[in-house]
């Protein structure tokens, strides 16, 4: 059971895979205009990277490491995360067609997200069992749902900052988005 | 003439005028992630320079018998296929690089930048222009990533390429993740700050 927290609370905090592994970033910097968008953003992370770790877990110890064709896990887990966001986006259009209207931008780019092809492997690599798989997708998502409204709202005011014109909008959020991650380096040492 | 001249400009607006790092902000994960030292950042600018090259000449040969409903998985089991040539070559030549690079060598498929070029520009392009783009493309992607590599090498381990000119401790901020961050954005910022400079 401890192991569980432990992995859970360390996914978030300390090893938060937008700050200290650098997956992730694109959707980062690119809806993190405002708060609303990003809290979005984080939700769709969290069905997706959930559900893509089981099924992506399922596929490597069903298929791939009985027939000895781990070599194919790329492939193979980029096709089956494409294909599941396809499967979300077309069950919530039919299933709650309001959460769709929510999530419906945001569940495209997630596919090519490397937060949720990086966890999966991820999960592989570190040979969790599927509820040490699911706690870690789980925290992970968390973790980066957490980041992105956090810099969402600091962005938000760096809006009306004044700055020189050339470190307006990227180069500034990068700066910030550094500053962030070394708040979070203050978590190491937590479990 | 007119020909080699599109070429030419073909190739040298991934360098420096649509740099996919500095310019464009595509791929940035890598980047931050693998950037510790100039050699690290060198490995996986080649292996993304591969993986586009060879993506980009496989897209456009094939790009017009792919049906437009299905050209993004297509285009991704493609990509996904010269990613694993890619992990297996270098977990059998260079294992250490292969070691440090770790889970960035499979995440090649997701970078946008192989997906954006193959999308926006080889799957409607012929061979050569698709091949000129890849080599630019990822020679400017290598060329950021071992600059920021160096810097943070320099500054946070007072060495470069390995080969150390100061006999201490750097500064351990610059190899940590905030420092890659804050690294990158003060760069983008001098690129802005400098096509700023020329265009008034």
């Amino acid at each position: 059971m401890e192991n569980y927290a432990v992995i859970f609370i360390s996914a978030i905090f300390i090893n938060n895979i937008v700050l200290a592994r650098f997956l992730g970033i694109c959707p980062f910097l690119g809806v993190s205009k405002s708060t609303s968008t990003a809290l979005g953003m984080g939700v769709a992370v969290l069905f997706v990277m959930t559900v893509a770790s089981i099924v992506t877990f399922l596929i490597y110890r069903g298929l791939l490491v009985p027939f000895d064709i781990t070599y194919l896990q790329t492939v193979a887990y980029i096709l089956v995360i494409a294909f599941l966001v396809q499967v979300v986006e077309i069950v919530l259009k039919k299933v709650s067609p309001e959460l769709y209207q929510a999530l419906g931008v945001f569940l495209p780019l997630i596919t090519t997200n490397c937060a949720i092809l990086g966890v999966a492997i991820l999960v592989i690599q570190q040979d969790y069992s599927l509820m040490q798989a699911v706690i870690f997708a789980v925290g992970n998502a968390i973790g980066f749902t957490l980041a992105i409204v956090l810099f969402s709202s600091l962005r938000e005011h760096l809006e009306m900052a004044e700055l020189p014109p050339a470190m307006k909008g990227v180069p500034a959020a990068l700066v910030v988005a550094g500053i962030l991650s070394m708040a979070f380096m203050g978590f190491a040492g937590l479990v | 003439m007119k020909k080699a001249l599109t070429n030419k400009e073909n190739f040298v607006k991934g360098l420096v005028k649509e740099n996919p790092v500095f310019v464009l902000l595509l791929g940035l994960c890598p980047v931050l992630g693998v950037t510790t030292s100039a050699v690290n950042g060198l490995g996986m600018g080649i292996a993304t320079l591969f993986v586009l090259i060879m993506s980009n000449l496989v897209i456009s040969a094939i790009g017009g018998l792919i049906p437009k409903t299905v050209r993004i998985p297509a285009f991704i089991v493609v990509i996904a296929s010269f990613v694993t040539i890619v992990d297996l070559l270098m977990a059998a030549y260079s294992p250490g690089l292969h070691e440090q690079l770790g889970l960035f060598i499979p995440l090649i498929v997701v970078n946008c930048i192989v997906l954006g070029r193959a999308e926006a520009f080889a799957s409607k392009q012929k061979l050569l222009p698709s091949l000129i783009d890849g080599l630019g493309m990822g020679i400017g992607f290598t060329y950021a990533l071992t600059l920021l590599g160096a810097i943070r090498e320099i500054l946070g381990n007072y060495s470069i390429f390995g080969w150390k000119f100061i006999e201490a401790d750097g500064m351990i901020f610059f190899i940590l993740a905030p420092g890659a961050f804050i690294v990158l954005g003060l760069l983008v910022g001098f690129f802005n700050w400098r096509s700023n400079a020329k265009t008034t």
